[in-house]
């Protein structure tokens, strides 16, 4: 089992993803510069948060045509796992791996703080390690989080269980209240129609150790863990 | 040749900043204003060489897979000699 980080001129989480791999995972784990073209020797990618090339015209827009990308694209039809956190689930809508758009946040500001989540499909390879009945928390540090897109779109994540994770309140409600960005039905994480693709706002790897405030994140790697030994014994 | 491309939010797409631009025209006296957009301007300059059709196939191009996001945003292509 290998891991993966795709390094962005501008990415800043990677190290995080790293470390999380490696010690709380305890898993194999490269960094990727993002003028490789092979990704044949993963299972899965991590494309981290961080500002690539500056968040220039559009966050996450011009590294869709990183070299990298085109191999992410044939990774993810390969149905191998490709994970977006923050800025890397941008980077997966402007690329069209994900479905939707993550636009300016409603009330303007950068917005930095733990924020409440709920899991609304543990039937993914993120997912199936969480206990749906805990809220779980997660930090949120982005501008750019307002997941929006059109009714038909919403309408076919909403019947295929492709929005995974909403912004809740303590006890799990999804109030407005909840909302720290605007995102549409307060959601905060998408995945792919195959499930093998996910993008979220908050940080999961920012989550997973106490000191940290939070251990929360570390059941979404748990899954991925999970999946990929899974898919090994498959094949 | 150049090529002038205008990228706009789509109509069903908030603007955030577009309210708040908004909200700062009233403060200086501007009442009647019934909404404000942001958008984004680009200028494309080509080589002289370049015919007008071409100019405009190759900003089209341009503008639907780098400078707009098709999900999100609507573009215009204007060519000027």
């Amino acid at each position: 089992m290998k891991f993966g980080v795709i390094v962005f001129p501008g990415s800043n989480c990677d190290h995080d993803a790293y470390h999380v791999i490696s010690k709380h995972v305890g898993q194999p784990v490269d960094f990727i510069w993002h003028k490789e073209t092979d990704l044949s020797s993963y299972d899965a990618v991590i494309l981290p948060g961080g500002f690539s090339y500056g968040d220039y015209l559009r966050a996450g827009a011009l590294a869709h045509f990183s070299p990298v990308m085109d191999a992410v694209k044939r990774f993810a039809a390969e149905g191998k796992f490709v994970f977006g956190i923050c800025n890397g689930f941008q980077i997966l809508c402007e690329s069209g791996l994900l479905p939707g758009a993550l636009i300016r946040n409603a009330g303007l500001h950068f917005v930095c703080r733990h924020v409440n989540i709920r899991t609304e499909n543990i039937n993914t390879p993120f997912t199936s390690a969480i206990d749906q009945r805990r809220v779980l928390s997660i930090p949120i540090a982005h501008a750019e989080g307002n997941y929006t897109c059109d009714d038909e779109t919403f309408n076919e994540l909403e019947e295929n269980g492709q929005i995974v994770f909403r912004y809740c309140d303590e006890n799990g409600e999804a109030s407005a209240e909840a909302n720290p960005n605007g995102a549409r039905s307060n959601i905060a994480g998408v995945c792919n129609l195959d499930r093998n693709v996910l993008g979220m706002m908050p940080h999961p790897e920012r989550a997973c150790e106490e000191l940290l405030g939070s251990n929360d994140g570390r059941d979404i790697f748990r899954s991925l863990t999970k999946a990929i030994a899974a898919a090994a014994n498959n094949n | 040749m150049k090529a002038k491309v205008y990228v706009t939010l789509k109509p069903s797409v908030l603007d955030p900043q577009g309210k708040a631009i908004h909200h700062s025209a009233e403060l200086l006296g501007f009442k009647k204003i019934s909404d404000i957009r942001q958008g984004k301007y680009f200028e494309i300059t080509l080589d002289d060489a370049v015919s007008e059709g071409q100019a405009r196939e190759s900003a089209e191009k341009i503008a639907k897979d780098v400078l707009a996001n098709p999900v999100i945003e609507d573009y215009r292509v204007e060519i000027v000699q």
